[in-house]
């Protein structure tokens, strides 16, 4: 097969639903459906008429961003981007005749009418996130039909791994896991492993609190993960994926199974792909929960069946990875980047974002805020832009406090410091890190003790306990820092806390450790009167 | 035990310890060569004969005119490397770490079996631990007395897992493994039955012999009377790999 037959492929598709002019899409991504989309979704179903709404479908899509005002319902015609559509806010099982009436007469109900030209859309630049909402996750002919394949069948038929992986080192694009390590480099490395054995993994492992970027992908537009998994099995020589994701995520295992059933059965996935001498095969591994798997030694011994116990880099997985073999080791969002750049070039990916920082970034808006969801913007977008325009603000005539990025290996940006870029480097300085995308914004009523508290307290319960500092060091600092939180301790403990997040943080196995300290140091950074306001006078020295 | 060696061509190596100019098979550890050469470097769950834990975080060293530490047990050594073992900022490290450890569970020299022959106390001693000043956690541990010629008493685990892997790389019986995470890891017997019910141990002792503390004793053994000798280890090690 090559560009042209899949092509052919797509037309073919897309002829089947020549018929329909108008879809209404209901987002059965998991956040929706806690708001009660499936209801909606049955309600539609059953009120459509076969002969009165004939060139009218319901079609279950993914996530369209706004998960505050779920369930979301939109009104397009066919594959049109979410910018072109009609969207419906907070919907009920008791207005799908409504909408079937609206979207058969072409007159937008007002009454649902949630505007797609505000901030929170418009100011959204959607490359990972674009057949978010638009697809149906489950169709394979869905994705083929809006230029999904094209690029993995154009690697396998036109390009060399060395071309490929060029064009991934063009690009810029970094780490999308948290790290920001190179892309391209990291291919590269693993290609230059003497051929043999070779693995591929996609971490799926996403644990920060209050994240959820890689959950939307997978239940939004499984193929796409896929997709970017092949091209960088081809780029490296491996023949051989496993996708790590968390058994908490139900909806997105259960999406990606029915994803990679029907890209095998097409031939994309498997034996000779597309008549090509590459095989290619994935397997879903489910995560037990445990945060600290999300590592990449602890999910490469945990994926062995192993004990999810992190050990010391090098040797890296890059030279000795799963079962001893190279492994190449990316994260969800990493690889949904793929595609696009084999599609339009990796000039065009670098030409989005900044000097350091390429592309686009996913975050999930959470806390405080009141456009919560999934929102995917530029590298070296403000964040004030994010959390003012985008995500409206702060509820209820509060101020702003802080937002937190990262996770619990992250740190908290006052307000002072929200024109800042959002890029991998300008958050560093902050004290901060890009991490997967989480950001959870915060108001007055907010206690950054209580904060800090919160990250340790997770830290702890998730240390694996293979090393001392993470795990003897973390249960010391949360009994501290509930000591603070509590107005029971004295500078001489503020003091050992600042101590121990030093040597926690230098002397750690692994991320997790290392990592730990960081909303402890970040809020004391920023906010260390209200520490100091806690302690105990009288022992002031 | 060293890492897995490449195949072939071993070459040696120059290298700086704290000055000392010193040359090395370049698939050696950073703590092999500072054994050999008598450089002392603290370490409790490294043992010669063993495989690599990279858990205690007691053998971290540093590089000259680098910020990041490395753990002397799972870095190869390299040419040219300027190594230093003993700078104010790893004493004062190692210092926190081994407090850390007499915080967590339950270490009373004094009434313990192996006062006086203690890794824990000996490490305590060369590093400069005089007083704890993290608070201690005072958590209850239990003690299984079940098996009929050794104790377990995980109030003086430290986690470093030596008996685990002498059990599975040297007697081949992996009786004991890792149970639950962080603060509640704990080593067990089987499938946490009591040591005594085991079927897989085969009382061979190699795990008593290996503890670094009083965790694991022989019975009947009264205060400071526990002396452990891991002399056997290298040399079935060797015959092990050979």
């Amino acid at each position: 097969m090559n560009v042209d037959d899949l092509e052919e492929l797509a037309d073919k598709h897309r002829q089947e639903q020549a018929g329909i002019t108008t879809e209404v899409r209901v987002c059965t991504a998991a956040s929706c459906q806690s708001s009660g989309a499936l209801p909606v979704f049955e309600a539609l179903n059953a009120n459509r008429d076969e002969q009165e709404h004939a060139n009218c479908r319901i079609k279950s899509v993914g996530c369209m961003g706004l998960c505050s005002a779920g369930p979301l319902v939109a009104v397009a015609s066919t594959d049109a981007p979410l910018a072109e559509a009609q969207l419906y806010r907070d919907v009920s099982a008791a207005d799908a005749p409504d909408i079937l009436t609206s979207a058969k007469t072409a007159t937008p109900l007002e009454r649902l009418h949630c505007p797609n030209d505000m901030p929170f859309f418009a100011r959204q630049q959607r490359i990972v996130l674009e057949n978010s909402g638009v697809i149906d996750p489950n169709s394979f002919k869905g994705y083929v039909a809006v230029g999904g394949y094209q690029a993995m069948v154009t690697t396998l038929t036109e390009m060399t791994p060395a071309e490929v992986i060029a064009e991934v080192t063009t690009s810029g694009l970094r780490g999308r896991g948290g790290g920001g390590y190179p892309t391209g480099l990291k291919w590269s490395t693993v290609a230059k492993m003497p051929a043999g054995q070779k693995y591929v993994i996609c971490n799926a492992d996403e644990g920060d609190p209050g994240a959820f970027m890689d959950r939307a992908i997978l239940e939004s537009d499984p193929h796409r993960v896929l997709e970017g998994m092949a091209i960088a099995a081809y780029a490296i020589g491996a023949n051989k994926g496993f996708i790590y994701i968390r058994a908490e995520y139900p909806l997105a295992v259960e999406r990606l199974k029915t994803a990679i059933r029907k890209a095998k059965r097409a031939g994309f996935l498997g034996h000779h792909i597309c008549e090509t001498e590459f095989n290619f095969d994935i397997e879903i591994r489910l995560g037990a929960g445990a945060f600290v798997c999300g590592e990449e030694t602890a999910l490469m011994a945990s994926i062995e069946g192993g004990r999810g116990h992190p050990r010391p880099r090098p040797p890296y997985p890059a030279a000795s990875g799963l079962w001893g073999h190279p492994t190449l080791i990316n994260n969800v969002e990493t690889y949904a980047n793929i595609a696009p750049i084999i599609r339009k070039g990796g000039n065009w990916f670098a030409g989005i974002g900044t000097e350091g920082s390429k592309g686009t970034k996913v975050f999930a808006l959470a806390g405080a805020i009141r456009n919560t969801g999934l929102i995917e913007v530029p590298m070296g977008t403000s964040l004030r832009d994010i959390i003012e325009a985008i995500g409206g603000g702060i509820p209820g005539d509060k101020a702003f406090k802080a937002v937190q990025t990262g996770g619990p290996s992250g740190g908290c940006i006052p307000e002072a410091h929200l024109d800042i870029p959002v890029d991998y480097d300008s958050l560093k300085t902050l004290g901060t890190i890009m991490g997967s995308g989480g950001m959870i914004v915060m108001d007055e009523t907010s206690s950054m003790v209580e904060v800090a508290r919160f990250f340790m307290e997770f830290c702890m319960s998730e240390s694996c306990g293979k090393c001392i500092p993470c795990r003897a060091g973390t249960a010391q600092m949360h009994e501290l820092l509930d000591r603070i939180a509590k107005s029971t301790a004295t500078h001489k403990e503020l003091a050992l806390l600042e101590e121990l997040c030093e040597v926690v943080r230098a002397t750690s196995l692994c991320g997790l450790g290392q990592t730990a300290p960081n909303p402890v140091l970040s809020t004391l950074r920023y906010f260390r009167a209200e520490y100091e306001q806690r302690l105990r006078h009288q022992d002031a020295a | 035990m060293p890492l897995p060696k490449p195949q072939s061509n071993v070459h040696v190596v120059t290298l700086q310890i704290d000055g000392q100019d010193l040359s090395a098979r370049e698939d050696e550890t950073i703590i092999e060569v500072c054994r050999e050469h008598g450089i002392p470097i603290p370490s409790l769950c490294y043992l010669d004969g063993l495989s690599i834990h990279g858990g205690c975080r007691l053998c971290l060293i540093e590089l000259e005119e680098q910020n990041r530490l490395l753990a002397a047990c799972s870095t190869r050594v390299a040419e040219g490397m300027r190594i230093l073992t003993n700078t104010e900022r790893l004493q004062r490290y190692r210092r926190t770490i081994v407090e850390l450890l007499f915080a967590e569970r339950n270490h009373v020299c004094s009434v313990c079996v192996s006062n006086g022959h203690c890794e824990l106390q000996t490490l305590a001693q060369g590093c400069g631990v005089n007083h704890v000043h993290i608070p201690y956690r005072y958590q209850r541990y239990q003690v299984d007395s079940s098996h009929e010629m050794f104790r377990i008493d995980h109030n003086r685990c430290v986690l470093c897992t030596r008996c685990l892997r002498v059990c599975d790389e040297i007697e081949g019986a992996h009786t004991w493994d890792l149970m639950g995470r962080g603060s509640d890891c704990q080593v067990i017997t089987d499938l946490a039955r009591p040591w005594g019910d085991s079927s897989t141990c085969t009382s061979c002792g190699k795990c008593v012999q290996v503890c670094p503390t009083g965790a694991l004793v022989k019975q009947g053994t009264s205060a400071g009377e526990m002396v452990k000798d891991q002399s056997f280890l290298p040399i079935l090690a060797r015959r092990r790999h050979h």
